[in-house]
C-alpha cells in the first residue's frame, strides 16, 4: 500500500513540474494554478507515505539513500509550497518542482530493500535530528535555486542581452529577498539539527563528537552558511556574491549528503545504517 | 438592411494640424452625438476623439446619405472646406468597420503599437453615447464585444509587455532591479529634457524624493521645486550618491561626471545596496567602466534605445497573433448579426401562440367547472407545453437559417405559414 502512495507521489509530482514548466513558457495562468494544485496533492500524499512509513519502521525513515532521497524531495516540496505563500513567485515552483522530482526518480531508480531498524533509530531525537536537517536542507535548496536565478537574471541586466528568461524571472531585489530569507529560515534549522544530532550521539554512542567525516562535512556546511549569514548581516553582502557562495554551500551540502555518506561516512554511512538489508 | 460605416482621420492620414482642429473643444464629442440624435439617417452613433484619432462610427439604414452627412459634419466641425478634408479621410464600411473599431480598442491602430491608454479613451467614448442615448442594441453588442477583443489581446498576446519609450524602458529596467520603486530615491544630474522626462515618469511609478544637481544651481532649484524635491550643488554629487538608488544623467558636460573610482568607494558604505545609473547625455556622463562594478548597472542612451527597439519588435511579432484574434472576433460579431434578422419572427411567433393559448385556455376554463387549483394549475402547464413544443421546430429551423443565404427565404415562410404579418399590423 506505501508503495502505491510513494508512486502516486511521484506521478503527481512529476505531472505538476511537467506544468510548472509549461508555464514558465508560456506564462498561463491557469496552468500554473493547476499545477499547483497537483503538487500541493502530490505534497499531501508524500506526507501521508512518509507517515505510514514511520508508523512501520518506528523511527524515521532516512536509514537508506532510497529513502532519504524521497524525505529530501518531500522537504523541497514542503519549503516550496510554504515560500510560494510567502513570496507569491510562481517562477520558483517552476524550478524547485524539477528538482523534486528528480530527487523522486533517482530514489525510485535505487535498488530497494528494507532496512533492519536497530532500537537505536527508534528514538524521538534521531527523528528530530534528521527532520530539521532535511528541512533546512529543503530550504536551502530554494537559497541554491534562488541564486541560479539571480545569476541569470543579473547577467541579462548586466550584459544587455535580454532573453526568453528576463520577463519570466523577477526582479533582482526579489531574488536577493529569497536568497536572504531561505538563509534566515534555513540556518536555524541546520544548527538544531546539529546539535540534536550531537544530542542524540552523546544518548546512543556516548559521545557528542566522534569526528567522523559526515559530522566534519556538516560542519564545514554549517560553517559556509554561518559565513554567507554573517557577510549578508554585518558586513552587507547581497546581490552576485551572495549568489555564488549560496551556489558553493550548497554544493558542499549534497557532497556531505551523498559523497561522505557513500564513501566516506563511519557510522553516518548508508551501509552502516542499514545494517543489513532484508530482500 | 443595417449597415457600419466608419469615417475618420488618424495619424497616418492627417497631419497633427488638423486633428487638433477637430479635437480642440471638450464639447465636440457632445455636439456631434447630438448631431447623430437628429440625423433621421443615423440609428445608433459614436464619436472618437484622442490626440492621434478623430473618428465617427453610425450604425445606419441609408449609408450614402450618413456618409454624406458625417463628412459634412467633420468639416463644420474643424472649420476645414469638405475639399481638402476628404482626402485625408479613411472611410470604412460593415465587416470592414467592426474590424477597424476592434483594431482600435486593441491598439493596433495606434501611432505606439500596444499602448494602454485607446482602450479608456474608447470606453470613455462609448459611455458618452450612452449618456446622450446614441447608443441601441447593436452599438452596444458591437462595444461589448470590442472591450472583450482589447482584453483578449492584451491577455493572450504580449503586445504590452514591454516598454517602448526610453523613460518607460527605465522604468522596467529600474523595476528589474528594485522590484518596487516605491522607497528609492533619485538623483538627477543636468536638466535635459530627457532626464527630466525619465525622472518623472519613476516619480510617477512611485519613487520617494528627488534631489537635482545643476551646474547652474538657480535651474536645479527650479526643477527641483518643480518635482517636490531638494537641490543639491554639484559638488555634493559624491555624498549623494551614497543615499540614492538611482541617478539620471543628462549634462552638456564633454568629460565623465561619474568616474569609476568615485562609485567604487561609495559601494561599501552603500553596504552594497543596487546603483542603476540611467545616462541619458551624449556624449555619456558615466564612465562604462561603472557597469563592472558588483551590484552597480549603467544604461546610456544607446541601451535604452536598443531595449525599446528590441521591445518594439516583439509587439510587432505579437500583434500577429493579436490580429488572428480580431478576424475571429469580427467572424462571432458577424454571426451574431446575422441572427439578429430572425430575432423579430421569432418574437412574433412566440407571442402568436401565446395568445392563442391564453385564448382558447380562457374559454375552455369557463366551461369547465369545479375543478381544484391543482388541476387548473396541470392544465395551464399542459398548454404552455404543447405550444412550446408545436413552435419549437420551427424557431429551431429559422436559427440555424440565420447565418444561410437562404434565411430570407425561410423568413418569408414562416411569416405566411403562422400568418404572422397580418398579426403584427
Amino acid at each position: 500500500m506505501t508503495q502505491f502512495f510513494l508512486g502516486l507521489a511521484l506521478a503527481l509530482v512529476l505531472f505538476a513540474a511537467g506544468g510548472f514548466v509549461v508555464h514558465i513558457v508560456t506564462q498561463r495562468k491557469v496552468i500554473y494554478r493547476w499545477s499547483y494544485r497537483i503538487l500541493f496533492s502530490g505534497f499531501a500524499v508524500l506526507t501521508l507515505y512518509l507517515g505510514l512509513r514511520y508508523y512501520d519502521l518506528g523511527a524515521a525513515p532516512v536509514l537508506t539513500l532510497k529513502s532519504s532521497l524521497v524525505f529530501f524531495a518531500w522537504a523541497v516540496i514542503g519549503a516550496c509550497l510554504l515560500f510560494q505563500l510567502r513570496f507569491k513567485l510562481m517562477v520558483l515552483s517552476s524550478f524547485a518542482t524539477p528538482l523534486a522530482a528528480c530527487l523522486l526518480i533517482v530514489s525510485s531508480a535505487l535498488p530497494g530493500g528494507e532496512a533492519i531498524v536497530k532500537p537505536m533509530y527508534k528514538s524521538l531525537w534521531l527523528t528530530i535530528h534528521v527532520g530539521t536537517i532535511f528541512m533546512g536542507n529543503g530550504i536551502f535548496a530554494l537559497t541554491f535555486l534562488a541564486a541560479i536565478m539571480y545569476l541569470i537574471q543579473e547577467r541579462q541586466i548586466k550584459k544587455k542581452q535580454f532573453g526568453g528568461f528576463f520577463n519570466r524571472l523577477p526582479s533582482l531585489a526579489t531574488l536577493d529577498a529569497v536568497n536572504h530569507y531561505t538563509l534566515i529560515y534555513g540556518f536555524p534549522l541546520l544548527t538544531v539539527g546539529m546539535v540534536t544530532g550531537a544530542i542524540y550521539a552523546q544518548y546512543a554512542l556516548g559521545s557528542y563528537w566522534r569526528w567522523d567525516p559526515k559530522e566534519i562535512w556538516s560542519l564545514i556546511t554549517w560553517l559556509f552558511y554561518a559565513t554567507l549569514l554573517h557577510e549578508r548581516l554585518a558586513v552587507g553582502w547581497r546581490g552576485r556574491r551572495a549568489a555564488i557562495l549560496s551556489i558553493a554551500a550548497f554544493m558542499v551540502l549534497i557532497f556531505t549528503f551523498v559523497g561522505a555518506s557513500l564513501w566516506l561516512s563511519d557510522y553516518h554511512s548508508f551501509k552502516t545504517l542499514r545494517g543489513g538489508m532484508t530482500p | 438592411m443595417i449597415k457600419f460605416l466608419d469615417i475618420g482621420i488618424n495619424h497616418e492620414t492627417a497631419p497633427v494640424e488638423v486633428r487638433e482642429c477637430l479635437a480642440r473643444e471638450e464639447t465636440t464629442s457632445f455636439r456631434v452625438l447630438e448631431s447623430f440624435r437628429n440625423l433621421p439617417c443615423v440609428s445608433e452613433g459614436l464619436f472618437v476623439s484622442t490626440c492621434n484619432r478623430v473618428e465617427m462610427f453610425c450604425i445606419t439604414p441609408r449609408p450614402d446619405e450618413a456618409r454624406r452627412q458625417m463628412i459634412s459634419l467633420m468639416a463644420r466641425l474643424g472649420g476645414i472646406p469638405e475639399g481638402e478634408f476628404t482626402g485625408m479621410l479613411y472611410i470604412h464600411e460593415d465587416m470592414e468597420a467592426v474590424r477597424h473599431i476592434f483594431r482600435v480598442a486593441s491598439s493596433l491602430d495606434s501611432m505606439v503599437l500596444g499602448e494602454p491608454q485607446i482602450l479608456g479613451q474608447i470606453k470613455e467614448a462609448y459611455f458618452q453615447a450612452t449618456r446622450e442615448k446614441t447608443s441601441g442594441v447593436i452599438l452596444n453588442r458591437l462595444m461589448h464585444r470590442a472591450f472583450h477583443v482589447a482584453k483578449r489581446v492584451r491577455t493572450e498576446t504580449g503586445i504590452s509587455d514591454a516598454a517602448v519609450s526610453i523613460s518607460y524602458a527605465a522604468v522596467e529596467l529600474a523595476k528589474k532591479i528594485f522590484h518596487e520603486l516605491q522607497d528609492k530615491a533619485i538623483l538627477l544630474i543636468g536638466a535635459g529634457e530627457m532626464g527630466e522626462l525619465a525622472a518623472r515618469h519613476l516619480m510617477r511609478q512611485g519613487c520617494s524624493s528627488i534631489r537635482v544637481a545643476n551646474r547652474t544651481f538657480e535651474r536645479a532649484v527650479g526643477l527641483a521645486k518643480a518635482f517636490g524635491g531638494e537641490a543639491v550643488s554639484f559638488e555634493e554629487i559624491g555624498p549623494q550618491i551614497l543615499e540614492v538608488d538611482i541617478v539620471i544623467t543628462s549634462t552638456a558636460s564633454r568629460g565623465y561626471v561619474i568616474e569609476h573610482d568615485l562609485v567604487k568607494g561609495s559601494l561599501r558604505k552603500r553596504r552594497n545596496r543596487p546603483l542603476f545609473f540611467i545616462d541619458i547625455a551624449v556624449p555619456r556622463d558615466v564612465d562604462p567602466k561603472v557597469n563592472t562594478l558588483e551590484n552597480v548597472y549603467v544604461y546610456d542612451i544607446d541601451d535604452l534605445r536598443s531595449v525599446t527597439e528590441l521591445n518594439m519588435e516583439q509587439r510587432r511579432q505579437e500583434a500577429v497573433k493579436a490580429e488572428r484574434i480580431v478576424r475571429e472576433e469580427v467572424l462571432k460579431f458577424e454571426k451574431w448579426l446575422k441572427t439578429l434578422a430572425v430575432v423579430p419572427t421569432i418574437i412574433s411567433l412566440k407571442e402568436k401562440a401565446e395568445r392563442i393559448r391564453r385564448n382558447e385556455l380562457k374559454k375552455s376554463l369557463g366551461s369547465l367547472e369545479g375543478l381544484s387549483p391543482e388541476q387548473r394549475s396541470a392544465i395551464e402547464t399542459l398548454t404552455v407545453s404543447i405550444t412550446e413544443k408545436i413552435i419549437n421546430d420551427p424557431i429551431l429551423v429559422l436559427k440555424r437559417k440565420a447565418e444561410r443565404p437562404s434565411r430570407d427565404l425561410y423568413l418569408d415562410m414562416a411569416r405566411t405559414l403562422f400568418n404572422l404579418d397580418q398579426e403584427d399590423n
